[in-house]
């Protein structure tokens, strides 16, 4: 076997092995890192995409606002929805899961970690090249859905930049989802069976699932914008016979799954951290499992209620009423399952828990109004008014960000081995609840009202004026929330009390191993005999008791890997971050077709690209000193 | 699925066709290719053509998947893959289809 | 075990859950994914077939010289064949043969996108470009996407052949090539639809 030739580093890089220090987040392939560089990307564009809102909120506070003109209005309430679902949900949901999937299921990493750290930088720097788009003539600006033919028609490269700035992050997106999966399906702990997964891990597998095949479809039609917007193509130009209704189709096609994928990372947070804070197991675990699975594949025959005011006729209107009505079930099993667990349980009142409580309560709400809009009549009302803006917010922020925020707190002490201010939490909860429901609930008595979605301002006279103010003032309070949050996080580096391996009595196996985690996560790769395998190291349940303490069970907090051995890991790496700046430069020569220095431009992209993939296939995995 | 098989092993497992067997699928191939296109010029079949050309084209796919890439020996697994995304693509897109098709069609057509 | 030979299982076939190899099911899982992505394209074009304005340029369908995209389909069928007798080659270790197959695979891919730009170039003088009308858009970046698919099997076809010449291809050199062949299959099963859907079926 030809070994040595294996480990022979004739390249003109020399490998990285630094392991502290800024340049080691450049070249980690580790999960753990990734996940907090992904955590950290999605808090700074979450502040970011805050801030738009909050000058949104500003400009309609009032009767005829003046704060911002028209197309700074545009450009904002679409670079608000582009942030916050492309740039903070769903990296926050994924830097979750990385860090915590393959501590869940025994496992050392995930599958390829290079191709990890690839998603990542591909994310990170596709935000910015949307982000440069401000200073490059303008955002976009025709929303984040993007409507044809608007989205080919509107001048500057902000709608060129949407089409290959989303592209960026559609890629960086399928890469983490191919991962996930081949880590979950391959790299489990022995004795870890698939109904023994933590429900984290299912509804992670659904999630990356339905990114694997919604991906392809919003790709294909961000490419046709692209070239209808820079290369004379007429996919979307009515003049010339294009259809816009096919953009709604490839859009919701891939928008309707991508909802569930905003949503099931949160429900699959809230799905550990009720059982871990009510001391007793999730209600009906299979059912949870099935429901979540059920809804990855009812997801995709629901995208046309996104139509319903297009013309699609009766026969339509009426089987995708039908279908969304249904998809409702599974989801409603979930919720009953969720207060099935804290039933009965012994109850802790820690933030985490609060979030998750928040969690249900408010996407109760936004679910209740996602069933209005099933019916068809009832929806030609609520169509392009608020009362859709309502009901979104309450499932994506009353829902997803409040489950993120619950899986922050919990895993936080974790993460970086202290708690986070109990008190600080409780308030940052209390406060983002009351902001939250007083900034979105006004919108559906707003949208009811008429007033429609996407207009940078109201006259006086429509009546809307109070709760325009209530909303305004409403989102003042989330933005002190946060606030609180920060200094919650910025604190708890200094004074946050340092929190053992297992800070609430966990389940899973995440809490089996010291906190932070060593590189290697398990000093020795665990063997799973039950669900919630680490709850039964430590108790043994006793009918009609609580369960018993096992003595010797529990989490060993002391780093055993002097006892081991050395445990290879695969080695950092530039490739990753090397290729992942070839799409923006490709990018860039896209948005300036119009100059000399597109060709070289793209051309360089593709080398770039080209020989960061050489170099990464040809490189081992693991480096051998 | 928690026995811990050492990946590679389900390979040794399974045959792998001969060369020749190979080939007789390649000319298989070939030869339905050129009944589709036979049956292209034949005026007779117009009628049937469209159903026959889809028959044809599915069974190159099969084949094509099962023997060239190996389903046929493999894990059912990697066949859920491919058949998800298949199956997944051909409904969504049937129904986009049908919902132009059912209304006369797309856009004005030139001729 | 021995620090290398640790290092060694690591970057070779794992234990996995399923006994599967993780390198053979992401390619799985990417050409499932890949069918969504081709199902769209085939979708618009289904769409715009004849969605053309007077004087708008040709009707693709009116131009398309069917013998002639025959052969070439032809061509990428066979390259299929080269493909398997390629990773049968590697997999009984004979590694000139598996190269002199690669190649050739390599050679009838470049076969095809060659005939494809010669075919383009003819119907961009007959008027039907990308521009011209969303029949045209459609039917090139359809038949653009799948060639650019097709070019870069051709490179990672080169690719394999130059690494097993600098000796960089083993170990598992039969898995890297049957990883290859699986993608480059792919690509000829979507040149099977493409050929049969755009080209074969009549307009009415």
């Amino acid at each position: 076997m030809a070994t040595a030739a294996l480990f022979e580093r004739r390249g003109f890089m020399s490998r990285p092995s630094a392991t502290t220090g800024w340049w080691s987040w450049v070249t980690t392939v580790d999960h753990k890192k990734i996940g907090i560089l992904y955590g950290f990307t999605a808090f700074i564009f979450f502040l970011i995409g805050g801030i738009e809102a909050l000058a949104i909120r500003a400009q309609l506070a009032g009767p005829d606002g003046t704060i911002l003109d028209a197309d700074t209005y545009n450009q904002l309430f679409t670079m608000h929805g582009i942030t916050m679902i492309f740039l903070v949900v769903m990296p926050m949901g994924v830097g979750l899961m990385n860090y915590f999937i393959p501590l869940m299921i025994g496992a050392r990493d995930v599958a390829f970690p290079r191709l990890n750290a690839f998603s990542y930088w591909v994310f990170a720097l596709g935000g910015l090249f949307l982000y440069s788009s401000f200073v490059l003539g303008g955002a976009p600006s025709g929303g984040w859905f993007g409507y044809a033919p608007l989205n080919r028609e509107l001048p500057n490269y902000g709608m060129t930049f949407y089409s290959l700035g989303l592209q960026m992050l559609g890629v960086a997106s399928l890469a983490g989802a191919v991962n996930f999966i081949i880590t979950i399906l391959n790299m489990r702990a022995p004795g870890m069976t698939l109904m023994r997964m933590p429900v984290f891990i299912w509804m992670s597998l659904v999630t990356s699932f339905l990114l694997l095949f919604a991906m392809p479809i919003i790709a294909v039609a961000l490419f046709q914008l692209m070239f209808d917007r820079a290369y004379g193509a007429n996919f979307f130009n009515p003049a010339e016979g294009g259809d816009p209704i096919l953009w709604q189709h490839l859009f919701w096609l891939f928008g309707h799954p991508e909802v569930y994928i905003m949503i099931l990372p949160a429900m699959g947070i809230v799905s550990e951290v009720l059982p871990t804070f009510a001391r007793k197991p999730i209600f009906g675990y299979a059912a949870i499992v099935f429901a979540g699975i059920a809804i990855g594949f009812m997801g995709w025959g629901v995208w046309a209620h996104h139509m319903f005011t297009t013309g699609l006729g009766p026969v339509a209107n009426a089987a995708f009423a039908l279908s969304t009505m249904f998809i409702a079930v599974p989801t409603g099993i979930k919720i009953f399952n969720w207060i099935g667990t804290l039933w009965g349980g012994s109850i802790e009142f820690k933030p985490p828990l609060m979030f998750s409580l928040g969690f249900v309560s408010m996407f109760i709400i936004g679910g209740l109004s996602g069933v209005t809009h099933s019916i068809v009549p009832h929806d030609a009302q609520q169509q392009d008014t608020y009362y859709i803006v309502a009901h979104f917010h309450y499932v994506l922020f009353g829902g997803a960000i409040f489950g993120l925020f619950s899986g922050i707190y919990y895993w936080w002490p974790k993460i970086f081995g202290r708690y986070l201010s109990n008190g600080l939490g409780h308030l940052h909860f209390w406060l983002m609840l009351i902001g939250f429901n007083l900034t979105f609930g006004p919108f559906h008595i707003l949208g009811l009202q008429g007033m429609p979605r996407r207009i940078s301002v109201y006259p006086d006279e429509m009546g809307w004026n109070f709760w325009n103010l209530i909303s305004t003032i409403g989102s003042g309070v989330i933005a002190a929330s946060v606030l609180v949050f920060i200094l919650n996080a910025v604190r708890t580096r200094t004074k946050g009390e340092e929190a053992g391996a297992d800070p609430w009595d966990g389940r899973t196996l995440e809490w089996s191993v010291p906190s932070p985690p060593p590189a290697y996560n398990f000093a020795e790769e665990p063997v799973v005999r039950h669900r919630d395998d680490f709850w039964h190291t430590k108790y043994i349940e006793v009918p009609e008791k609580s369960p018993r303490r096992v003595l010797a069970g529990g989490a060993n907090g002391h780093d055993e890997h002097s006892e081991h051995g050395h445990i290879h890991l695969p080695s950092p790496s530039y490739f990753p971050a090397m290729a992942a700046t070839g799409l923006p430069v490709m990018g860039y020569g896209v948005i300036y077709n119009d100059t000399g220095a597109s060709w070289p431009l793209i051309v360089s992209g593709i080398l770039i690209i080209m020989l960061s993939l050489f170099g990464w296939v040809l490189e081992p995995s693991v480096h051998e000193e | 699925m928690s026995q811990q098989v050492e990946a590679g092993e389900e390979e040794e497992l399974h045959s792998h066709p001969e060369p020749r067997q190979y080939i007789k699928v390649a000319i298989f191939l070939a030869v339905v290719t050129a009944v589709e296109v036979a049956i292209y010029y034949v005026p007779a079949l117009r009628a049937l053509l469209v159903p026959i050309l889809i028959v044809l084209a599915v069974i190159k796919f099969l084949f094509v998947a099962r023997w060239f890439m190996h389903l046929r020996f493999d894990s059912k697994i990697f066949q859920r893959f491919f058949v998800t995304g298949v199956l997944l693509a051909m409904t969504v897109f049937a129904v986009v289809l049908l919902f132009y098709f059912t209304h006369g069609g797309p856009a004005p057509v030139a001729r | 075990m021995s620090a290398q030979e640790a290092a060694l299982a690591s970057t070779q076939e794992h234990h996995t859950s399923t006994g599967l190899d993780n390198t053979k099911m992401v390619m799985w899982a990417f050409l499932g994914s890949e069918c969504l992505f081709f199902g769209s394209l085939i979708t618009t074009y289904l769409l715009y077939r004849s969605t053309v304005l007077p004087d708008s340029g040709p009707v693709p369908s009116e131009i398309y010289d069917i013998p002639y995209t025959s052969v070439s389909s032809f061509v990428l069928l066979m390259s299929s064949l080269t493909m398997v007798l390629a990773l049968s080659s590697s997999q009984r270790g004979d590694m000139r043969g598996m190269r002199i197959w690669l190649l050739a695979t390599a050679l009838l891919g470049v076969t095809f996108v060659g005939g494809q730009i010669f075919e383009f170039t003819d119907f961009v003088h007959e008027g039907l470009t990308l521009g011209s009308s969303p029949a045209g858009s459609a039917f090139f970046v359809l038949t653009g996407f799948h060639g650019a698919h097709v070019s870069v099997g051709i490179l990672m076809l080169l690719s394999l052949v130059g690494m097993s010449m600098s000796d960089k291809l083993q170990p598992g050199a039969a898995r890297k090539v049957e990883l290859i062949g699986l993608y480059w299959h792919f690509v000829d099963i979507v040149w099977v639809v493409i050929f049969t859907v755009v080209y074969l079926i009549p307009l009415e």
